[in-house]
């Protein structure tokens, strides 16, 4: 009784399990090892095992398959022949003894290999080795690794992954600084403080009204004491004249030795070089949980097999965070059988339920809906009461009075936050969800709400600086009586939205989380998206990475108990990074419009020159010979440039989800065709 | 002769960095903490290399102790015939199969036979069970409480009871679609190919899978 397999296998080597006799219906006992073979003969496993280091090697003449990983007891007598891999023997899944007599084996066998094979072997051993040390060397100057590490120990993959998401951020707020430093604030600092031979290029207005380029600087005269908090706190007085804010930059160019270095140039470029790269990294990273989170098939196979095989985290060393973790696991458990009940109650739903339940929803979207556009409303009202009444004399308010009002949007804006998740989270009760979609819709809501409050701030700023008394602002192109300089204004409501934000986390760590300590088992990231979305803002988004994350791990080590659902790494890297991409094309939208609708200001930045900032780029192209010059009139222009670039990004993002798709399609095509090929071989075999 | 003093030798280290996925730092440590697990007067070199941990102090290790497949884990890396004890070869092994520098593919081998309960090769439902088992905390390693043991005693465990009544309901929901998945040639039960074919779908295993000293 031969294999009934037919010419595809050739498993010697191996030990043979020959099918029970009599028995023409392919069953186990055919299976038991030739089974082994068959699925590494599968075009999918190949292809995978191809891709991957391959850890077995198959001699195509004799056909003996040397699969160390296969069996719990060694092969090596049985199967190794000339054709050994020349891989490292780590990859074999053997204790060290019999690694070690493979390596015995190998280096024997090496002395019959010619002096060019031993060399080439000899050299990439080496050059192997080099690589490790340089990895090795990189992993050191891996940022807070044993912070990290021990956050892992402690608290599982989930709640790292947020910290490592941070470091991220971190790094991409460090680069983004360098690009600004290298590109705008080097050429300022090397001439004013004489370190290179070059000079400022002040070239003076040409015919502009006096009264757009008039800007009243901070009222002379009697200064209380609190005026120099005022001013740290919202972005004025002595604040305003740094190089954190627009206003400081009145150079227009830089004089070397050789050449001009223009600087409202640099200054642009250097804020479409960071969006860019941003928006590429981000993109780059968030990659594999787009291919893991979008293209799953079948959801529920998937995480069960996900949730047994890779449910428990290896890594904890702490026995109350392992209790946590199978609490957390019993409770995914019961959340499963939850969702199979409900999803039984939905098919037994009769039709005069189901319109009942869709009726219910839609009222309560409704109001969901009506809280929404009050807190919008709200938002409007307080940043335009915030902007009309903070130009009273500072002696004419009291400390407090003053401080409220400048800070009226930020309160508003985080007191929303604060409110709509828990009217969601009673709302959603009530709309009969399974548990799983509940949960996602409230973050969706939650999520949204806070992008969009930040939306309607900049709208609202946006609407004031372009409406005047009398209509249209024909004179200079915005409001100069209320915004002379208006970016360092927007800048300086930014500002004091981040210190607001800052101050709020700090006080809620100190005065609520310690002692809600043994309470509430509650521990979700909050409030990080706002700060990611201003990581344009300059070196100081910096800082407020920083305060995130030390008192966040501050908070988590000594008050925290992680949440009883499953965090699970790859759901939540996957929902931050689109948190982010979001927030960034946000963020990118009114800056854009900013930059090539509204004029810029007259009385102070590097544009003053310009009618708008994009109107540096146009004038630089003018400069630059005339065949050159058509050609990019030809390929850019302001309403052409940033929809073809958003358009390239999305293309690249779709482009790979598509591939992986096609990948994932093709392969399992495949493995089916060559099942079937195979199944009507050995049907035929055996009638035979 | 035991002390401070005792470290590998130079060529052991560059073998056992050849034979593993650990960094000379990594083994340096892991023989550090082999040697305190050894009593005072047996921690030199010769003598820890060919030293013979019994499981009970291995499973003292911080790292090891929080782990509900902690004996699973020993009794699948240890090479000695009572299979009771592992040298530092062994605890090597280990680490080096847990270290972050592993391939996904050994590291899916040693789980299968870290899953496979009674050893005989094959995932079926009973190693199925007993793995859930482990993960909600209801294994052989559970400690309960006072009062549940006195309900256990008293034999009107309703609560373990109800968790087993869960359990097994969870199980009968799950275990055929786990099955339909990833039982490929349909025999009822998970061998390896089989199994390595699932985790390499799984998106969270290379980052749970981790052990570091």
């Amino acid at each position: 009784w031969s294999l009934p397999l037919g010419s595809g296998l050739r498993p010697g080597g191996l030990p043979q399990g020959a099918g029970g006799p009599g028995n023409p219906s392919l069953d186990s006992s055919c299976f038991s090892s030739p089974a082994v073979n068959f699925l590494q003969e599968l075009p999918s496993y190949r292809s995978v095992a191809r891709r991957r280091t391959a850890i077995l090697s198959r001699d195509r003449q004799s056909g003996t398959l040397l699969k160390p990983t296969d069996s719990y007891s060694s092969h090596l007598e049985g199967g190794i022949t000339e054709n050994l891999n020349s891989q490292s023997i780590r990859k074999y899944a053997l204790n060290i003894s019999e690694k070690r007599r493979l390596r015995d084996i190998q280096e024997t066998q090496m002395k019959y290999l010619s002096e060019w094979d031993q060399w080439k072997r000899y050299s990439s051993k080496s050059w192997k080795r080099f690589l490790e040390k340089a990895h090795e060397m990189t992993t050191h100057l891996e940022l807070w690794r044993e912070d990290i590490r021990s956050i892992e120990g402690k608290f599982g993959t989930g709640i790292q992954s947020y910290f490592s998401f941070l470091r991220f951020l971190v790094l991409l707020n460090l680069v983004i600084f360098l690009i600004i430093f290298m590109l705008v604030l080097l050429p300022i600092f090397l001439t004013k403080y004489k370190i290179t031979n070059s000079s400022f290029v002040l070239i003076p207005f040409k015919d502009m009204d006096i009264q757009c380029t008039a800007y009243p600087i901070s009222s002379s005269g009697l200064i209380y004491f609190y005026s120099y908090i005022i001013d740290l706190l919202s972005g004025t007085g002595f604040l305003e004249g740094t190089s954190l804010f627009y206003g400081h930059y009145t150079i227009d160019g830089v004089k070397f030795q050789n050449f001009t270095y223009d600087l409202p140039l640099a200054y642009l470029l250097s804020t479409i070089a960071y969006l860019a790269l941003s928006l590429l990294w981000i993109v780059k990273r968030s990659v594999e949980g787009f291919k893991i989170n979008l293209i799953r098939s079948e959801e529920h196979f998937q995480s069960y097999c996900n949730k047994i095989f890779a449910g428990w985290d290896f890594c904890i060393t702490n026995r109350s965070t392992a209790d946590l973790k199978h609490s957390s696991l019993r409770y995914e458990l019961r959340a499963d059988l939850e969702e199979e009940r409900i999803r039984q109650k939905i098919a037994e739903r009769t039709s005069e339920e189901t319109i009942r339940i869709y009726s219910l929803r839609l009222f309560l979207n409704c109001i969901v809906l009506a809280v929404l556009v009050a807190c919008f409303y709200a938002i409007y009202i307080a940043t335009i009461f915030s902007q009309e009444h903070m130009k009273k004399e500072i002696d004419k308010m009291v400390f407090g009075e003053n401080l409220l009002i400048l800070y009226l949007p930020s309160i508003v804006i985080t007191l929303a936050n604060f409110i709509t998740p828990m009217i969601f989270a009673k709302i959603i009760h009530y709309e009969d969800y399974s548990p799983g979609f509940e949960i996602r819709l409230t973050i969706l809501r939650c999520v949204f709400m806070r992008l969009a409050t930040i939306c309607v701030l900049v709208f609202t700023l946006g609407s004031k600086i372009t409406s005047c008394d009398n209509g249209t602002c024909e004179l200079c192109g915005y409001n100069q009586k209320l915004y002379p300089c208006w970016e360092t204004q927007v800048g300086q409501e930014m500002y004091k939205l981040m210190i607001f934000d800052f101050i709020i986390i700090l006080a809620v760590t100190l005065f609520v989380d310690f002692p809600r300590k043994k309470v509430r088992p509650i521990c979700v990231p909050a409030g990080m998206p706002e700060c990611a979305d201003f990581a344009s803002w300059k070196l100081h988004s910096l800082i407020c990475i920083f305060s995130f994350l030390f008192f966040p791990q501050l908070s988590l080590l000594y008050t925290c108990r992680p949440s009883p659902r499953q965090f699970r790494a790859s759901n939540s890297n996957f929902f931050f990074l689109l948190v982010l991409l979001i927030g960034l094309c946000l963020a990118i939208i009114p800056l854009t419009i900013s930059m090539s609708r509204i004029p810029s200001s007259k009385a102070c930045g590097p544009f003053t020159n310009f009618n708008t900032t994009w109107e540096v780029i146009p004038r630089t192209v003018s400069t630059f010979p005339s065949s050159l010059q058509s050609l990019v009139h030809g390929i850019t222009s302001e309403a052409f440039a940033v929809p073809f670039f958003m358009i390239i990004c999305l293309g690249f993002t779709l482009s790979v989800m598509g591939s992986h798709w096609r990948v994932l399609s093709r392969s399992q095509i495949r493995d089916k065709r060559y099942l079937i090929q195979k199944l009507t071989e050995a049907q035929g075999d055996m009638r035979n | 002769m035991g002390g401070s003093g005792s470290r590998l030798s130079k060529e052991l280290l560059a073998e056992y960095q050849d034979l593993t996925f650990l960094t000379k730092q990594e083994i340096l440590l892991a023989h550090k903490r082999f040697c305190e697990l050894l009593p005072q007067e047996h921690r030199s070199v010769e003598e820890s290399l060919r030293a013979q941990v019994p499981f009970e102090q291995i499973l003292s290790l911080p790292e090891l102790k929080a782990n509900p497949f902690k004996e699973r884990i020993c009794r699948v890396f240890s090479t000695s015939p009572t299979r009771d004890s592992l040298s530092f070869e062994d605890f090597l092994d280990l680490l080096s199969v847990f270290s972050d520098t592993a391939t996904p593919d050994i590291k899916s081998h040693y789980a299968f036979r870290i899953f496979d309960f009674d050893d005989d090769g094959t995932l079926n439902r009973e190693d199925l069970s007993r793995l859930v088992n482990c993960l909600t905390g209801e294994g052989e390693d559970t400690r309960l409480s006072v009062s549940e043991m006195k309900q256990l005693v008293d034999n009107v465990s309703s609560r373990a009871r109800e968790r087993e009544g869960r359990l097994g309901l969870w199980l009968k929901l799950s275990l055929p679609q786990i099955l339909e998945e990833s039982d490929i040639d349909r025999d009822g039960t998970i061998n390896l190919s089989e199994f390595q074919h699932v985790i390499s779908r799984s998106p969270d295993f290379a980052s749970s899978f981790k052990i570091v000293l």
